[in-house]
């Protein structure tokens, strides 16, 4: 039970808002003198840890691409696209973006999109670009909202998509472990129609939860401009 | 064949690329940390490739590791000012290039997609071209370079190295979030070996009450979800959860469909990945990649969608799994 002190200086450092690099070295180095480790082989697992996961990683190899586009303007392309089409709004293009990136990955294409190549050049722009043809200026906490719901947007459509998709890693997961430890015979594909309930569960929550965020940011616009206007009522005074 | 590997040396090299940029930079207000971070990180991509095939020592890249965490945690990591187009030169740009502009972004998912699809079928005599354990992400970092030869071809910068350039802007305003994801997957290495996950399993069982089929299954469901939140991913989780209860008590004591239980169960894992900043390559890096305020705000606009979500899984679990 002792080693659950790692657990714990996760959640403490995380809560009082140390640098999570700091948070997470300390709490395994602590972890693993706890479970009896030497300090040369916590240095060899700082090594082999970060050799074996060098993948997560693989957004950087993306940037050059998003920072030479986004220099010849995509950015305001994007907002002067959607700027055209009346019935956008922000809730709405996501929504849009939550159907293509769930259908997408659920047929097994969840490379299609990301927060490095797809979030941040298109999605976040044209959902911005939708608010800003409605109110005509978007203050400071309503671009902010924005960006949080866009990069939601694209989680939640991957990660309640890919599950539909047989080859899959946690559907992979799920059959290696329990077909070696408990010596069933799972087919993938029998995991993946099961995850279709809640595949459609996701896409109603979140879908509905877009619809609002529409309604949310109007009022949010209706108190910017209210304080604006009394901050320049007292400053006429 | 194009290994992994090469995919690797290709970001190895993009960190040393901005690290001398940063190194040239006279007006960087971090100069010398900043560039030894990345610079240091792109050595690290290098180096890995002997110690994942068992040929070099890992701890000597555990001791640059620590080296790395030491300089963005004390300050030495900072960004520079960036001569960067400007808000209306990017308006006349946009006017002068349209749609144009979106081509090079089309063509890094199209190309991508296309190599997936079609890595089976490419082979050259008996060897695939593409590294078949990893064939996305060599067909992404594929992708990655089509796209910015493309871009290049149609935008014509005046400078070719502009992809660079710009490149580092977004780098920067990533920063230390960079290293993180990958610092979690060791944490996640070590909390296993340690014998995190025997602990919180058995603190699981022991908080189940005996013979209550509804118990049992919110215990499977809310196990899965906190245990990710701690842990990151629904990956680590799965075992631990399966062996505390999921197996003995869902699928052996009430004899539920082994499919639907775990086919669920790691879908209320993954309700968890979406409220932890542990997941940081889901909800950190994004939130530094679009600048925002609050790191956590990613989080925080997911979490009304995770926790009912959550409770969908245990009815769909409670009333299809069990007969």
């Amino acid at each position: 039970m002792l080693v659950l002190i790692g657990v714990l200086l996760v959640i403490v450092g995380f809560a009082i808002r140390l640098n999570p690099l700091i948070v997470v070295t300390v709490a395994g180095i602590v972890t693993a003198l706890l479970g009896g480790m030497n300090p040369a082989q916590i240095l060899d697992s700082f090594g082999t840890g970060f050799a074996n996961s060098r993948s997560v990683t693989i957004f950087v190899a993306v940037l050059p691409v998003v920072g030479i586009i986004e220099f010849f303007g995509l950015q305001e392309q994007a907002k002067i696209l959607i700027g055209r089409l009346a019935k956008l709004t922000a809730g709405r293009v996501l929504i849009g973006y939550l159907a293509v990136r769930q259908i997408t990955a659920a047929v097994g294409l969840n490379s299609i999109g990301g927060h490095a190549q797809t979030v941040r050049p298109l999605v976040f722009p044209m959902a911005e670009g939708a608010a800003l043809r409605r109110y005509g200026h978007v203050p400071e906490k309503i671009s902010e909202k924005i960006k949080g719901h866009s990069a939601g947007a694209d989680n939640v459509g991957v990660f309640f998509g890919e599950d539909v998709f047989v080859a899959v890693g946690s559907i992979l997961l799920i059959t290696t472990f329990v077909d070696t430890t408990y010596h069933l015979h799972l087919e993938p594909l029998q995991l993946a129609l099961w995850a279709i309930p809640t595949a459609i569960a996701a896409f109603l929550i979140h879908g509905f939860r877009l619809l609002r965020l529409d309604k949310q940011l109007d009022k949010e616009y209706r108190e910017y401009e209210l304080t604006a206007q009394k901050e320049s009522a007292g400053e006429a005074k | 064949m194009i290994n992994v590997e090469a995919v690797y040396w290709l970001i190895g090299i993009l960190f040393v690329a901005w690290a001398s940029l940063i190194a040239a930079d006279a007006n960087h207000p971090r100069r010398w940390g900043s560039s030894a971070f990345w610079g240091l990180l792109g050595l690290c991509f290098f180096y890995s490739t002997w110690v994942q095939a068992g040929t070099a020592p890992g701890w000597i890249l555990g001791i640059a590791v620590l080296v790395l965490v030491v300089l963005a945690s004390t300050g030495l990591l900072g960004h520079g000012k960036h001569r960067t187009t400007t808000g209306p030169e990017r308006e006349a740009f946009a006017k002068r290039f349209g749609n144009k502009l979106f081509i090079p972004a089309l063509t890094l998912p199209l190309v991508t997609v296309i190599l997936v699809l079609a890595a089976p079928v490419l082979v050259i005599g008996r060897t695939p071209l593409l590294d078949p354990k990893n064939t996305t992400l060599v067909a992404l970092a594929i992708g990655a370079v089509a796209a910015v030869v493309v871009a290049l071809l149609i935008l014509k910068p005046k400078n070719p190295a502009t992809p660079i350039f710009e490149s580092r802007r977004i780098l920067e305003s990533i920063g230390w979030a960079a290293l993180l994801p990958q610092m979690l997957t060791t944490l996640g290495i070590l909390f296993t070996k340690a014998g995190v996950g025997t602990a919180v399993g058995t603190l699981a069982s022991g908080l189940l009450p005996k013979g209550s089929l509804i118990a049992g299954v919110i215990v499977y469901c809310v196990g899965m979800f906190l245990f990710t939140v701690l842990m990151g991913n629904g990956f680590a989780a799965f075992p631990i959860m399966t062996a505390a209860i999921g197996w003995p008590v869902l699928v052996q004591g009430f004899h539920g469909d082994p499919a639907i239980v775990f086919a669920i169960g790691m879908l209320a894992g993954f309700c968890g990945t979406l409220c932890t900043p542990m997941a940081a390559n889901f909800n950190l890096v994004p939130s530094a990649l679009l600048e925002m305020e609050n790191k956590y705000g990613v989080i925080t606009a997911q979490v009304g969608t995770a926790i009912p979500l959550l409770a969908v899984n245990i009815g769909l679990m409670y009333f299809l799994a069990f007969h």
